[in-house]
């Protein structure tokens, strides 16, 4: 394994997991809030123990997406020193934000964990609400320095040097909002869909079942609601890459000529060799309008870049048409389910309707994983967009690859052993009707 | 506006060092517990480091960033020659953190625990290793732009006496600060007799690997000593540590623990202070070339003004919810 290849793939591979970490760290916070709430307006005790439960989950993954997430900020360094050389003090804004915003959260979490008992019970719950409110800016803060590898922007690139810095500009780039927008939503649906996923599962095997159709409910109704926002702003972000990164959009797209009245290709095998896509459905006109709104505007193929500048299609095809397909199935399962709200429909006692939502458990989080290919993937050969090349930027010690390997099983165990024990957290929860109070407070 | 943030550079990894340290010494302590003790002692760890843990870490992100927003040619001066050490000291970071939220929130207490704790203890000691290992290595001397073999350019600049000295060195001092913390804390009293006679051999140990460090620096010809030795300001603080050390040997335990607490974190502070006073504005020297000091390796001015006001937003939210954390934690429960 090459030194270049082992670098992006650790990288990959700490991101991805630190992802899911902070999904549900940003997340999880709002679920808890609201059964908190729930609770202190009717002081049913099934609230004070989902709320319990949760607390538990939130703080083994805040924990857990705290360490991955320092981890990263040394690895930037570690992997991609001359990135960091030039990059550090431009897009370093969302970052010192970002510190303060995640020691915020980590001071309420401290709080709202610790905290049973001790302070009113309303400031109380409002240190949870803190906590969910300072994840959800760290995570958009977090996307604008992603925003401005995609979009550079905030300085003069001029001879190789990096002059006229302007933190301030680097944040406010092109591709924060739309980005933000995007993984904020997919957040929601991933981890709503994930935590109603498994209380489904134990609703279906007729455990306890008034605390977990709350639990369902809470859950699913925050991340069907995103999941139904989620098209408008992929449709947002289509219009922006078009703009921005033709090359992405092309590579997502599969799109190598470039043509007015353009297909929008779903499916199919890309043939890198020969420049066509073998096996795909067809849409005429689709990928102009939905591009540029207008079926016979003109869009950019791959064959507008030198080839040394492609991404790699298929990797990023593949990746963008899991994305868009699970985002619709999600889509399709929140629609049902609004239905049965409206119709006033008590599918919750019926086993096809838990099914279906258990098996749906893990997919917004596979969308998540592969939208972010599709953005990281996409942006290749590049690290900082048409200005810097990712080979350029990679650490010169050798050997990476051995690095690659170690950290690859550190990361296989940490996931083990998190869901190890979230299973073992979910068996408790169904074994007894209703907590103790938790221990992580009264010691 | 560089003054600011030099400051909160200094502040941000001297609150490491004492929260961060004190955290990673109650690992430390929990090796060199007798095994019929470990629960009580572990049972008074969770109560005091419980709520406040993940703040503590935090000063090592703020330096973090700080570092590569504001002095971009050391953080990657560091990552690239120090990438081993660093690369080590961040399983140590993920082995403890996430060891110490499994086995406080596994739902089961059954033999899991055990490979939690094995996992907890001995990342609690690698990482502050290889912390110190990083900052004895930054000032040694060895790290040289110019290498280009690999041994030279990434294992030389740190398998060297001086750096791991300072590694051990380090390790000391952060059992010294658990265990000062901790005395305060014990309910009962066989756990504070053993944490007292903890804490004199963490004195006696910071005292031993303090010489190391000084006699590493004179075999590996890094020029400290003469230079400390000369310095009246250097030599005043490292007396006042060593008498604050003395009377905190005979007060400890029996009394104020405020005083007690003052006066280990002044011990540390002190030691910091003597170093960083000792080496500043340098922050690496190199074997060839220019030393990075935080002057000539700051970022461009406007970089710099943004990272002031971002940190000083920032502490004016950080500060006072982190002093109420920590002063609510202190009272007792409204209600059991």
């Amino acid at each position: 394994m090459d030194d270049l290849f082992a670098a992006r793939s650790q990288m990959a591979l700490s991101l991805g997991f630190h992802i899911i970490f902070a999904c549900i760290g940003m997340v999880m916070p709002f679920f808890m809030a609201t059964s908190h709430y729930k609770y202190l307006k009717t002081k049913d005790t099934v609230y004070m123990d989902l709320t319990k439960a949760w607390s538990k989950g939130v703080a083994i993954f805040f924990a857990t997406g705290a360490v991955s997430g320092t981890m990263l900020s040394f690895e930037l360094g570690l992997l991609w020193p001359e990135f960091m050389l030039h990059a550090g003090p431009i897009f370093g804004m969302p970052f010192s934000l970002e510190g303060t915003a995640f020691f915020i959260e980590a001071i309420a979490l401290g709080f709202f964990l610790y905290g049973w008992g001790r302070f009113n019970p309303w400031f109380h719950w409002f240190t949870g609400v803190i906590v969910g409110l300072s994840g959800l800016a760290s995570g958009i803060l977090v996307v604008a320095a992603n925003g401005w590898m995609n979009s550079p922007s905030g300085f003069d690139y001029v001879n190789g040097e990096f002059l006229n810095i302007d933190p301030i500009a680097a944040m406010f780039n092109e591709a924060w909002f739309t980005q933000a927008l995007h993984m904020t939503l997919a957040a929601f649906v991933a981890t709503g869909f994930a935590v109603a996923g498994i209380h489904a599962y134990l609703l279906m095997k007729g455990e306890n079942k008034a605390f977990h159709q709350k639990a369902f409910t809470i859950a699913l109704i925050f991340g069907a609601v995103a999941a139904v926002l989620q098209p408008i702003s992929g449709d947002i972000s289509a219009k922006d890459i078009a703009v921005r990164q033709p090359a992405k959009l092309a590579a997502m797209e599969a799109h190598y000529h470039t043509e007015e009245a353009a297909d929008l290709i779903i499916g199919g095998i890309p043939d890198e060799e020969a420049k066509e896509v073998n096996y795909a459905i067809k849409i005429p006109g689709a990928l102009s309008f939905l591009a540029h709104g207008d079926f016979d505007a003109e869009v950019i193929g791959l064959d507008q870049f030198p080839e040394e500048h492609h991404p790699p299609v298929t990797v990023t095809h593949f990746a963008f048409q899991i994305m868009v397909g699970l985002g619709m199935i999600l889509v399709g399962l929140s629609l049902l389910y609004f239905f049965s709200l409206w119709k006033k429909k008590n599918w919750l006692a019926q086993p096809w309707f838990l099914w279906l939502f258990a098996l749906a458990t893990p997919l917004g989080f596979i969308a998540v994983e592969a939208g972010w290919t599709v953005t990281e993937v996409g942006r290749q050969p590049w690290i900082i967009y048409e200005i810097m090349l990712t080979k350029d930027a990679v650490t010169p010690m050798p050997g990476i690859s051995y690095s690659f390997y170690i950290f690859t099983a550190i990361y296989l165990s940490l996931t083990a052993i998190v869901g190890f024990l979230l299973v073992r957290q979910i068996k408790a929860v169904s074994q007894k009707p209703t907590l103790t109070p938790s221990t992580s407070s009264d010691s | 506006m560089l003054y600011v943030v030099i400051i909160f550079l200094c502040l941000s990894i001297l609150l490491y060092v004492i929260l961060g340290g004190a955290d990673f010494g109650a690992g430390i302590l929990e090796i060199v517990t007798p095994s019929s003790m470990r629960d009580k002692f572990r049972d008074t760890t969770y109560k005091t480091i419980g709520p406040i843990w993940e703040a503590n870490h935090m000063w090592l992100i703020i330096s973090i960033v700080i570092l590569f927003v504001g002095f971009p040619s050391i953080y990657t001066m560091l990552s690239v020659h120090l990438h081993i050490p660093l690369a080590l000291m961040l399983i140590g970071i993920i082995g403890r953190g996430t060891a110490f939220v499994f086995r406080h929130y596994d739902a089961y207490q059954d033999e899991m625990q055990k490979v939690y704790n094995l996992i907890f203890t001995y990342s609690s000691f690698i990482t502050p290793l290889f912390l110190g290992l990083t900052f004895g290595a930054a000032v040694g001397g060895e790290i040289d732009p110019e290498a280009n073999s690999f041994l030279g350019a990434y294992i030389q600049p740190w398998l060297n006496l001086f750096s791991i000295a300072v590694g051990l060195f380090t390790v000391a001092i952060c059992g010294f600060l658990a265990a000062v913390f901790l005395v305060g804390e014990a309910r009962k009293e066989e756990v504070q007799r053993l944490i007292i006679r903890k804490a004199k051999l963490f004195m006696v140990l910071t005292f031993v690997a303090g010489g190391l460090v000084f006699f590493a620096s004179i075999i590996d010809e890094v020029p400290l000593v003469d230079l400390i030795l000369t310095e009246w300001f250097t030599v005043g603080v490292l007396f006042l540590a060593t008498a604050a050390m003395i009377l905190l040997w005979f007060k400890l335990g029996r009394g104020d623990r405020k005083l007690d607490r003052f006066l280990g974190g002044f011990v540390v502070s002190a030691i910091l202070l003597a170093f960083g006073y000792h080496y500043y504005p340098d922050i690496i020297i190199v074997k060839s070339g220019e030393n990075l000091s935080l002057f000539n390796s700051a970022a461009p001015e406007k970089a710099i003004s943004s990272l002031a006001w971002a940190l000083m937003i920032g502490s004016l939210f950080i500060l006072p919810a982190l002093y109420y954390l920590l002063y609510s934690f202190q009272k007792p429960k409204l209600v059991e």
